[in-house]
C-alpha cells in the first residue's frame, strides 16, 4: 500500500503540527458486483493510528463510509524532535506504514 | 397453508436489507443488533443511553456534491484540549448510508486542535451528524444538509 504522508519538517514546541495522510487503497464497501455476478468482498482500512514520539496521539475506526484511497487531516502538538509515525491495517489483514520526522525547536 | 407460505416469504423479502452489512462496531449491550445499521442504532450504540446536545462542533461540508464517491468534510469542536478538558472522540453518522456509521475517531490533549478532515462516501442527499464525546463524558453534535446528485455506494463503488 502506498501512502504519502506530508508534515512540515520544523515546528516550535508548543505549535501545532499540521498531518495529512493519503493512502491508495479501493475501501471496498462489499456491495459492489463484478462483471460475472460476484460480491466483491468487503476490505476497508478500519485502523489507523498515529504515533508522536512513541505515544499514540490519534487513532481512527474507519468503515465503508470513508471514500477510497481515504484522506485524514489533524493535527498533533509539538513537544519534542521525533518521528510521526502512522500505522493502518485492512480486513484482509494488509498493513501499511508511513512516518515523518519533526524537528522541534524553542 | 399456501397464503401463509406467501406471506412468510413476502414477509422474508421485506426484511430491510441493511441488516446484511457489517456494522463498523459491535452494539452496546441492551441494543438490538437488528436496529445498528439504522442511523438511530448507530447514534444509539454511540451514546450509550446518554443524551447529546446540539452545539461546539462544528462540521463542514459543502451544500451540494455532483457524486457521493467522495465528499470532503472538516468536522472541530470548540475545546481547550487539554489534560483536563479534551474531546475523546468524534463519530461520523451518515442517515441514507448501508452502514450509517461511516467512522470514529479518537482524540487526545496531545493533538492541540480537535479538528479532523476526510472524505466520505455519501449514498444520496442526506443528513450527515457529527457526535463528539468530551473528556467529562458529555455528547455535543451537529448536522448538516448534503445535496448529492449521483450517490455512492450502491454502483460502482
Amino acid at each position: 500500500m502506498t501512502a504519502r504522508i506530508q508534515v512540515q519538517r520544523e515546528a516550535r514546541r508548543g505549535d501545532l503540527i499540521e498531518v495529512r495522510i493519503l493512502i491508495q487503497h479501493p475501501m471496498e464497501t462489499g456491495f459492489r458486483y463484478d462483471a460475472l455476478g460476484r460480491r466483491t468482498p468487503r476490505n476497508v482500512i478500519h485502523r489507523f493510528e498515529c504515533r508522536y514520539g512513541g505515544f499514540e496521539v490519534f487513532r481512527a475506526a474507519m468503515g465503508a463510509g470513508i471514500a477510497a484511497n481515504p484522506y485524514l487531516r489533524f493535527f498533533v502538538r509539538a513537544k519534542e524532535s521525533g518521528d510521526i509515525e502512522c500505522r493502518w491495517v485492512d480486513q484482509e489483514n494488509v498493513s501499511g506504514f508511513a512516518s515523518a520526522r519533526v524537528t522541534v525547536s524553542g | 397453508m399456501r397464503r401463509r407460505s406467501l406471506a412468510a416469504l413476502v414477509a422474508l423479502l421485506a426484511l430491510p436489507r441493511q441488516t446484511l452489512a457489517q456494522p463498523i462496531m459491535n452494539p452496546a449491550p441492551g441494543i438490538d443488533a437488528r436496529m445498528i445499521n439504522t442511523p438511530q442504532g448507530a447514534l444509539q450504540s454511540i451514546l450509550k443511553g446518554a443524551e447529546m446536545r446540539r452545539g461546539r462542533v462544528r462540521l463542514q461540508l459543502p451544500p451540494n456534491a455532483d457524486n457521493g464517491h467522495s465528499v470532503g468534510l472538516t468536522v472541530s469542536v470548540d475545546s481547550p484540549m487539554s489534560e483536563a478538558d479534551h474531546v475523546l472522540r468524534i463519530d461520523l453518522v451518515s442517515e441514507k448510508n448501508p452502514v450509517p456509521h461511516m467512522a470514529t475517531f479518537f482524540l487526545g490533549p496531545h493533538m492541540g486542535r480537535a479538528e479532523i478532515e476526510s472524505r466520505v462516501r455519501l449514498n444520496g442527499t442526506q443528513r450527515v451528524t457529527a457526535v463528539a464525546q468530551l473528556s467529562d463524558g458529555s455528547f455535543w453534535f451537529e448536522a448538516a444538509d448534503i445535496a448529492v446528485n449521483e450517490s455512492a455506494c450502491l454502483d460502482g463503488g
